[in-house]
């Protein structure tokens, strides 16, 4: 379960493939018969660049997140002005192909040219950007099924196809509102890279410091709180600590604390990541608060506790004009009376960005990896 | 020209309909309409329906095998998903 987003990403790439072949196929079968239509031209022109594309963004998505390739982002110098030229290079040899559908070295050609850039497009893109990325190419393999249909005329594919385009768009739109980012600036900004870095946040981080606590202190805090809202992150999917977490808010729950769950939009690497996850954990859905329900309710929570999450709470975001991540809606867990924070160690989540709520005298860390650290836990509480 | 229209209205319908859906399941969401854009198993099929065997019907053969993995795959893991949250 936690390999869905690979999964989805991979099933994607293949969808976006078969679009395209039939795309090109239907052009040869004309080829064949020696004449080639003009609007079969254009839209298997259409349809091996958006097939084209899917596959192969979905392929270098899946490679991230499988982790067989970096997960940060990656770009030659010079990527902007590569991609227009690839950009422009695609429209001649599209303008080529209109004037004579025959060349098949120009369809060949662009068809090349839309593989290319399917991986420019998302090489440079980090992995906290996946949910945009995934839930984006979700969108163009059903414009793809779509051009295919226009290709082969099949009201069928025409329909499921824009059905497809049209939520993979909302989902889009819903997860770059997430991150307070338009589209165009998830695509093209290589975020989180050496440029964005914020290296002031970074070096400043020296002189200040930390409130570290163990198992038992934390289990104190939680077990005689009286409301707890638990905010996981990408880190609890990678330790697959979900069912360790429900553990957790039962013995809380059975103690008499109100546990709630607080789940931001983009969190983990796919809309919706985490509301999966915890599903399968059997965490009741009436538990899973959204971004704006659960804001409010901070202010009266005893014990906010962080599950392998950085970027989403990081309180820079709302003051900190410098920040590369400034006006990004976050979880205000600063808000509550006390934060735990369970992480691996003080690594930058990421955006790279050094995480100010880490020093807060209201924030305690424990570090240690989310299963076995929310495992102690568990095992803590139960002898209180 | 009545494709395009299909198209456009298709698109309309998708929006009104999925803007509805609640965040919990976006991802089931996101992998069910994954597994719709297998669709193309039926561009697929169309293009690798002759029977003499030429470029046109080997590229249809490996687009059918993509996309059946897409549709069954997708499918699949949209079932999973959705036993979860069954209660």
């Amino acid at each position: 379960m936690t390999a869905m987003p690979q999964m989805v990403g991979l099933l994607n790439g293949l969808g976006g493939a078969a679009s395209a072949l039939v795309a090109i196929a239907e052009f040869y079968r004309l080829l064949g018969e020696g004449t080639v239509p003009l609007s079969a031209v254009s839209t298997a022109i259409l349809g091996s660049l958006i097939g084209g594309v899917t596959f192969t963004g979905s392929a270098i998505a899946f490679a991230k997140l499988q982790g067989l390739i970096t997960g940060k982002p990656v770009s030659l110098p010079g990527q902007q002005i590569i991609n227009i030229i690839l950009f422009v290079c695609f429209i001649v040899g599209s303008g080529l192909l209109l004037i004579n559908p025959l060349n098949t070295t120009a369809f060949l050609g662009i068809t090349a040219i839309a593989l290319v850039l399917g991986l420019f497009l998302v090489l440079p893109i980090g992995g906290g950007d996946m949910p945009v990325v995934i839930s984006l190419l979700n969108s163009l393999s059903g414009l793809a099924a779509s051009a295919a249909g226009f290709v082969v005329m099949n009201n069928v594919l025409i329909i499921a196809g824009a059905l497809v385009g049209a939520s993979g768009l909302i989902l889009t739109e819903i997860m770059c509102k997430g991150m307070n980012r338009s589209l165009p600036n998830v695509l093209f900004s290589a975020f989180g890279g050496a440029a964005t870095g914020g290296g002031s946040a970074a070096a400043d981080a020296g002189d200040k410091s930390i409130h570290q606590i163990d198992a038992e202190e934390g289990a104190m805090m939680l077990g005689y709180a009286r409301s707890v809202v638990i905010v996981p992150g990408y880190g609890m999917a990678v330790a697959q600590a979900q069912h360790s977490v429900r553990e957790l808010a039962d013995q809380l729950t059975k103690k008499g604390v109100d546990v709630k769950y607080a789940i931001h939009p983009v969190a983990g690497r796919m809309p919706g990541h985490m509301n999966v996850l915890l599903a399968e954990a059997n965490v009741s859905y009436s538990q899973l608060h959204d971004m704006d329900d659960i804001n409010p309710e901070f202010e009266r929570t005893d014990v906010a506790l962080v599950i392998g999450a950085n970027d989403v709470v990081n309180p820079d975001a709302k003051t900190d004009p410098g920040s590369p991540i400034y006006g990004m809606p976050i979880l205000e867990v600063d808000k509550a009376k006390n934060t735990i924070v369970i992480k691996r160690s003080m690594q930058p989540g990421y955006a790279g960005i050094d995480n100010n709520l880490f020093y807060r005298d209201k924030t305690m860390m424990y570090f240690g990896s989310a299963k076995e650290a929310v495992a102690q836990l568990v095992s803590e509480i139960k002898q209180l | 020209m009545a494709a395009l229209f299909v198209f456009v209205l298709a698109s309309f319908a998708g929006l009104e309909v999925i803007t509805k859906v609640p965040p919990t399941l976006h991802t089931p969401l996101m992998s069910g309409a994954n597994a719709i854009s297998g669709i193309a198993v039926i561009g697929a099929m169309v293009v690798a329906g002759p029977d003499q065997l030429n470029l046109t019907v080997w590229l249809g053969l490996i687009a059918i095998v993509f996309a059946t993995i897409n549709v069954v795959g997708g499918f699949l893991v949209t079932d999973r998903m959705l036993q979860m949250f069954k209660k």
